[in-house]
């Protein structure tokens, strides 16, 4: 494959499927915390940093 | 015994290579590199077979608590250590590179110039500065958080000293003339093959402790800690992918050449700000903001939005430092969108932060350590609203390589990224050393006071400074000539060189606090003084302004 067409290739890879595929990753990693049930879990682990005393000692 | 006479083979083995490179050495840079390496390994080969217990005169010095405790403390305690010193080389040094830019009677040639200083102000802030007091919280905050002690302790170990081998050795050679010239990226190909073995070594202890954790979820500052230490890694390999010219020499040729070079180079250099100086010290902020205001994070849900954003866009951003270059238009224009977008998920880690203390903003007002938390996340958003800003092509035709960068980077440097280490450092010496609290809570708010000028008055040259420059570099007569020469721009920001120094001045002042109260804290001494005082309540003072006008 020559130098120009893999600069292609991969020019209309990335604003393609790449493109695509980064866009549904970032959306279902962001929305993931926004199922429902979620926010007794959140509570948990933003307290758990004080569960212990002293740092756990 | 028979470990010991494993691991003293091993130095031996390190100190015959040295030896053996130093004599073969290509360059004079390399040889004294090699002498260096020997030295540290005849360190080793001394401690592993000397009789005298090198420990416990270590913990005895460094007053260490004789109770061992549930974890890992000491690589943590040395790099608080080694925190506050190498700040301290960092800021002096940048404090003298800032009087040569005003007089430049100080520069003495060759090793003390300004082009050899810079890098080592610059990395003696980023990488020892800041990349002890990262790793010396990050083995804090994981342990803590994952309820486990520390993996692989002898690896920690090696990953401090390691560490610190790369700082003496990038810092020697920048004053040696040994650089690739690649900004945050100078040290030779050897060292930064170093640093790739300890980084690794990082890594495994990292995501060693991790995987012990005793605790189901793991808690959003390791995430960042964890996407810093990656990323990080990722980084410094691509741009570091170098021919070295001789196997026993410092010169190295780039693999990637011209405008491909240059892309990688700050495709790193952005990155170096986005995860090692942001990421990195996000984590720092999402545990110990919460924990010294006593109240979780203000949403979870929103630190990992933050956390995903952040990812996600930072890694794009990188080409704004090529506007106008021969880097392709879409490049430049994907770098500025990336750059624009940054804002939002910056400003929502900011506002994350601060909103942790709803419910208890009068901390603000008596405690001096949430005082400096606060006063780092509002240069936080500061700067990270600057920054989207400077990279607007517009902006940037005017700004560009201007001091209105300087001011730009320093804000984020001395504020964000100082102001925090500084509070985690007062969170954690009292405790690392299991003193009932610091010598003097008074000192800290000194610190607050002299740093918080000491910014303004940086910031704030600067920013004249830059926009003067750059109107007068843009500035055409009637007659189609440039008005002013380069010479005239420089006598026209004099003055403002001279505000930054003392801008410098301040802050440094502000540092020797610091070392002061830690030192004093670490001995165990206390200091009788009036406690912050929360204004008294006066009901006599206590009604309306109508009934005092009667």
């Amino acid at each position: 494959m020559s130098v120009h067409s893999t600069y292609e290739t991969l020019r209309h890879l990335a604003d393609s499927w790449g493109l695509l595929a980064m866009v549904i990753a970032f959306l279902t990693l962001v929305l993931w915390p926004f199922r429902p049930g979620n926010g007794e879990r959140h509570r948990d682990a933003a307290n758990m940093i004080f569960k212990d005393e002293n740092d756990g000692e | 015994m028979e470990t010991v006479l494993t691991r003293a083979g091993w130095w031996l083995a390190a100190l015959l290579i040295a030896v053996v490179a130093m004599a073969a050495a290509a360059d004079s840079g390399f040889a004294i590199h090699m002498a260096i390496i020997a030295l540290a390994a005849f360190i080793g080969l001394w401690v592993s077979l000397g009789r005298t217990d090198y420990g416990a005169l270590a913990r005895g010095f460094l007053r260490t608590p004789a109770n061992p405790g549930r974890y890992d403390d000491d690589p943590v305690r040395w790099g608080i250590v080694a925190t506050v010193f190498w700040g301290m080389a960092g800021f002096l040094v940048g404090l003298y590179i800032a009087f040569q830019l005003a007089f430049p009677v100080l520069n003495f040639e060759p090793y003390l110039n300004f082009g050899r200083l810079r890098p080592l102000h610059t990395s003696a802030v980023i990488f020892a500065f800041g990349g002890n007091a990262l790793i010396a919280t990050s083995f804090y905050v994981v342990q803590r958080t994952c309820r486990a002690r520390l993996a692989f302790p002898g690896l920690a170990r090696f990953v401090f000293w390691g560490y610190q081998l790369f700082i003496v050795l990038a810092a020697t050679g920048y004053l040696l003339g040994i650089t690739q010239s690649k900004e945050y990226a100078e040290p030779e190909w050897y060292i930064d093959w170093w640093l790739t073995i300890v980084w690794v070594a990082y890594l495994a202890v990292f995501v060693g402790t991790i995987v012990r954790r005793a605790e189901p979820h793991i808690y959003v500052a390791n995430w960042f800690y964890l996407a810093f230490i990656l990323t990080v890694a990722m980084l410094h390999v691509v741009n570091n992918l170098d021919v070295p010219a001789s196997i026993v020499g410092a010169k190295s040729y780039p693999v990637f050449a011209g405008v491909q070079g240059a892309l990688v180079q700050w495709w790193y250099g952005h990155n170096a700000v986005g995860f090692f100086l942001t990421a990195g010290f996000l984590a720092m902020m999402y545990y110990f903001v919460p924990k010294q205001a006593e109240r979780p994070v203000y949403s979870y849900r929103l630190s990992i939005i933050h956390f995903w954003s952040l990812i996600f866009l930072y890694i794009w951003a990188g080409p704004h430092h090529l506007h106008y270059t021969a880097l392709p238009d879409w490049a430049q224009t994907l770098g500025m969108v990336f750059s624009i977008m940054l804002w939002m998920p910056s400003w929502g880690g900011m506002i994350n932060g601060l909103m942790t203390l709803n419910g208890a903003w009068d901390k603000v007002r008596t405690d001096p350590i949430i005082r400096m938390m606060v006063m780092a996340l509002a240069f936080y958003g500061m700067s990270t609203f600057e920054g989207p800003m400077l990279s607007i092509k517009s902006v940037n035709s005017l700004s560009h390589y201007t001091d209105w960068t300087i001011g730009h980077v320093h804000s984020g440097a001395l504020g964000w990224n100082g102001m925090i280490t500084f509070a985690a450092v007062y969170y954690l010496v009292p405790r690392l050393w299991e003193r009932e609290r610091l010598y003097s809570l008074r000192m800290v708010n000194w610190h607050f006071w002299l740093a918080t000028v000491g910014i303004v008055f940086y910031a704030a040259s600067m920013w004249v400074a830059g926009i003067t420059q750059g109107l007068m570099w843009r500035e055409y007569g009637a007659d189609g000539y440039l008005v002013n020469s380069f010479a005239d721009t420089v006598a026209a920001l004099h003055p403002m060189y001279i505000m930054r120094a003392f801008g410098g001045i301040l802050y440094l002042a502000g540092a020797c606090v610091m070392v002061w109260n830690v030192w004093l804290t670490i001995a165990g001494k206390l200091r009788e003084e009036k406690p912050m005082s929360d204004a008294p309540h006066d009901p006599e003072a206590d009604r309306p302004i109508a009934v005092l006008a009667e």
